[in-house]
């Protein structure tokens, strides 16, 4: 498989990267080249073999269902570069 | 040069509950070289002023006789670890302007053993390279210089924690944290001649480190030897309810599992390290350590670690997929750098495309478009599926042997520049350490010797899982074999 174009721009859209048409062809090659090579995985039986997403067999542990953080809106708000009468402030979404 | 430099952190412990000099000598010794070292851009962000303040309360406590096991030890912090109060970039500008309102566990955990804190060290942007070259706050630059090189010739201290390894070299750290998530501590470390560990994966608590791909990240430790490092790995490791990976286990004492005889210890050496193209040099070195081994009473036993060559392919489908989860945090609203646009997608694609530098974009379309629909199959789940057969070889090894012996990296430093024409050719630097994540194996790179050129080369060992006392004391037996003492500068050497 091989990405084109085309798929770069869908790919970009995808995962919300703005790219200028002068980028977009340098984009397509290194990320056919990355690709390429990456194809080889095809060659390997898989055949029958559980997907690993997990390495060590140690349960996750619990706790108990109790708030132990929060009353920190300030620190919250600290980094936003848009804040509105305590809440994030975004650009307007609804007509 | 200041001769409190070149101390390893057991000298600098004793020498400060002797009184021979004081937790405030020892930080401004630190502060000086830091200023004295700022060519090489180690640093992003210097914090001396909190270094003294800390240094204070560090002699208070030698005053009562209440020190802490690291206490008064200068350290640095890589930039992506989040401190509270102190600018956290993670080498990207768009969290150029972030100031944690927190402070990581990790970090926590050494501030509560009395460490100085000196500043943040540079990295790769979201720790994503291999040279250090990827950073938005510049390269950093080896303090180690070839025999063969012209006066402007600047080498990569190696990635992604290029800023910790490099520091810890030219000693305007004593120690320094570093993150590996397919080798950025243990080939840095290899490239500056010192020593660091990767413990196993869910050892260091992962909380408040900026995520880049969170199955494989793992904190761990950089010092001038393997006790330095055993010292810091005991203080950085604990279980912590925040972060839902760490594991809930028994922690040995690491310092205290040092100086054991390896004698019957079984070290495999996979045939499959044995790549085409490597140097002798390299080949060379490894073939020496089997020898040192050997001759401290080891066993050598030859063991296959068939599916080796896919890990790094698999490991460029699994990483990327992750980062591009990771990463769509950064969308200009809670945090970080906003690029006004005429609508909201107009903003976060602003944002991003502006925040990001190209490393990062391509690792996020990637990771984008092998989990996207019609290739999550054929990429990301076939990923998973080689990353077990790559667990199992190292599970059927173990039955055999006891630790693994390895290079840590295909080569020396090589030139800034190099290797940055091909993204492949930069992701082959991490071809020996990256089998180690995908496993969640602890690994460690020991300096051993000097290529021909003058530059430092490292032997790694990876170990059983949670068997850091092995690996640690094993990694000790070939640093007295090895007994590599060369330095990055002269002046070091000398004062050595």
């Amino acid at each position: 498989m091989s990405i084109d174009r085309a798929t770069t721009e869908k790919v970009a859209t995808l995962a919300r990267l703005r790219l200028q048409e002068d980028q977009k062809d340098a984009y397509t090659e290194k990320l056919n080249g990355i690709m390429n090579w990456i194809e080889q995985l095809q060659a390997v039986d898989t055949d029958g073999v559980e997907p690993l997403s997990k390495v060590h067999d140690i349960d996750t542990p619990v706790r108990e269902d109790q708030i132990t953080d929060g009353g920190i809106q300030d620190k919250v708000l600290s980094n936003a570069p848009e804040t509105l009468e305590g809440f994030f402030g975004v650009p307007k979404i609804i007509e | 040069m200041n001769p409190l430099l070149t101390l390893s952190v057991s000298e600098a412990l004793e020498g400060l509950k002797s009184k021979k000099f004081s937790s405030v000598e020892l930080a401004q010794a630190f502060i000086d070289r830091m200023a004295e070292t700022r060519h090489l851009n180690a640093y992003i962000t210097e914090t001396p002023e909190l270094a003294l303040e800390m240094a204070k309360a560090s002699d208070a406590r030698y005053q009562k006789g209440e020190a802490l096991p690291l206490d008064g030890i200068p350290t640095g912090i890589k930039d992506l670890f989040c401190t509270d109060g102190v600018k956290t970039t993670a080498g990207s500008n768009i969290l150029g302007n972030f100031i944690p309102p927190y402070e990581s566990t990790v970090s926590q955990n050494l501030i509560d053993a009395g460490a100085v804190t000196l500043g943040k060290l540079n990295l790769d942007e979201f720790a994503m390279g291999s040279a250090n070259t990827t950073s938005a706050y510049g390269n950093v630059i080896n303090p180690w210089r070839a025999t063969t090189d012209t006066p402007d010739t600047q080498r990569v201290p190696g990635g992604s924690s290029g800023g910790s390894a490099a520091a810890v070299a030219a000693r305007s750290a004593m120690i320094a944290t570093g993150t590996d998530t397919g080798g950025s501590i243990r080939q840095p470390a290899s490239l500056c001649g010192i020593t660091g560990i990767k413990p196993t994966y869910g050892r260091c608590s992962r909380w408040g480190i900026v995520a880049f791909a969170s199955s494989l990240d793992q904190a761990g430790p950089f010092g001038q030897n393997v006790e330095d490092c055993a010292r810091m790995l005991d203080v950085m490791s604990s279980y912590d309810p925040k972060d839902s990976t760490s594991a809930k286990i028994q922690k040995p004492d690491f310092l205290g599992s040092l100086n054991q005889s390896v004698k019957g210890l079984k070290v495999g050496v996979p045939k499959e390290y044995q790549m085409d193209g490597m140097p002798d040099e390299i080949n060379n070195l490894w073939q020496q350590g089997i020898e040192w081994l050997k001759s401290e009473g080891a066993e050598i036993v030859d063991i296959s670690l068939p599916h080796t060559k896919y890990a790094l392919p698999s490991y460029y489908i699994i990483a990327p997929a992750e980062a591009s989860s990771n990463l769509a945090r950064y969308d200009g609203v809670r945090y970080g750098v906003r690029k006004e646009g005429t609508n909201l997608q107009d903003m976060y694609e602003l944002t991003r495309a502006e925040g990001f530098g190209d490393e990062v974009k391509r690792r996020i379309m990637i990771g984008t478009y092998v989990l996207s629909a019609g290739y999550y199959d054929a990429y990301y789940v076939k990923a998973q599926k080689i990353r077990r057969l790559i667990s199992n070889d190292f599970r059927d090894a173990y039955e055999k042997v006891d630790v693994i012996l390895t290079p840590t990296a295909p080569s020396d430093a090589f030139e800034i520049g190099e290797n940055e024409d091909d993204p492949v050719k930069m992701y082959l630097n991490d071809v020996f350490t990256v089998t180690v994540n995908l496993a969640g194996l602890p690994g460690i790179s020991v300096p051993v010797g000097l290529s021909k050129r003058g530059l430092p080369l490292g032997l790694q060992l990876i170990g059983k899982p949670w068997d850091e006392a092995t690996l640690l004391n094993t990694a000790q037996t070939l640093e007295k074999c090895a007994n590599f003492t060369a330095r990055s500068y002269s002046d070091l050497a000398k004062a050595a």
